[in-house]
């Protein structure tokens, strides 16, 4: 199981734009490298990452080869309400992550 | 005296012959401009036959990178972000990587900031370009040229 680092504030003003930080750990091998005696090495990435706020998507993102191992994200939303975030990774070889936070706006 | 002008004479030839070979160094480092075939035909698939403008996008990226690994890479777009003008999309792509696509983000209005990080792997010296797409079909882009020291993909294990 991989593991994940979510960064998110645990309480907000209504109204505020929040930054969320996420993390993830995956070796994002990207089908291009070959072992030593030449054999080609397959690819193994993650292709989605999606965030939903109280089941809502809003913010989604399709990965390629090229962005780094261990995917990295930030980005920001409009803290409306209290509830939860999640996220979730899907990729090659039925790669699938799940994590979930939670938010207090007041 | 002579010999301290003549020293002098030598340090300022010296410097001038430096000088003018770091300069050549930057000059043959700078990139031409032009876009590879690969990377033009990858951006043709996103935007078709749109018009795509310079502006409003910013493209953040270290313009000298010594591991080509992980490039710490922030693009922001100039938009308001309310529900009638909004960015929907953010695509980047480079031009020497064996692919050139990198990434495509999905906004909406709930986004708040057109402001997105991420950290990609560059197989070259290259130029990166973004491009985002508003609410409006309107498409902006950006680009960064990228120096990369130490390449990444092009390893064997």
């Amino acid at each position: 199981m991989a593991s994940a680092l979510i960064n998110v504030p645990k309480k907000a003003k209504r109204g505020d734009v929040i930054e969320i930080k996420t993390l993830i750990s995956h070796i994002m091998e990207t089908g291009f490298r070959h072992t030593t005696t030449g054999v080609p090495i397959p690819r193994d990435i993650i292709t989605s990452f999606v965030c939903t706020y109280n089941k809502e998507e809003i913010f989604r993102a399709d990965l390629f080869p090229a962005i780094a191992a261990n995917p990295f994200f930030t980005f920001t939303t409009i803290a409306t309400e209290s509830g939860t975030f999640e996220f979730t990774w899907q990729g090659d070889n039925g790669f699938l992550a799940a994590e979930q936070a939670s938010i207090t706006v007041e | 005296m002579s010999k301290d002008r003549k020293t002098a004479a030598t340090r300022r030839r010296f410097l001038a012959v430096a000088g003018g070979v770091t300069a050549g160094a930057f000059v043959s480092l700078r990139y031409s401009g032009a876009t590879p075939a690969s990377m033009a035909a990858a951006i043709r698939q996103v935007t078709g036959e749109a018009v795509v403008q310079p502006g409003k996008v910013r493209l953040e990226v270290p313009p000298l990178v010594e591991n080509g690994n992980t490039v710490p890479i922030t693009v922001s777009v100039t938009s308001p972000m309310t529900a009638a003008d909004h960015v929907k999309s953010i695509h980047i792509f480079n031009e020497k990587n064996p692919q050139p696509n990198v990434v495509t983000i999905h906004l909406g209005p709930r986004a708040g900031r057109a402001r997105v990080s991420t950290r990609i792997r560059l197989a070259d010296t290259q130029t990166i370009v973004a491009i985002a797409r508003m609410s409006d079909g309107s498409l902006w882009s950006a680009k960064a040229d990228v120096i990369v020291t130490l390449a990444a993909c092009v390893e064997d294990l």
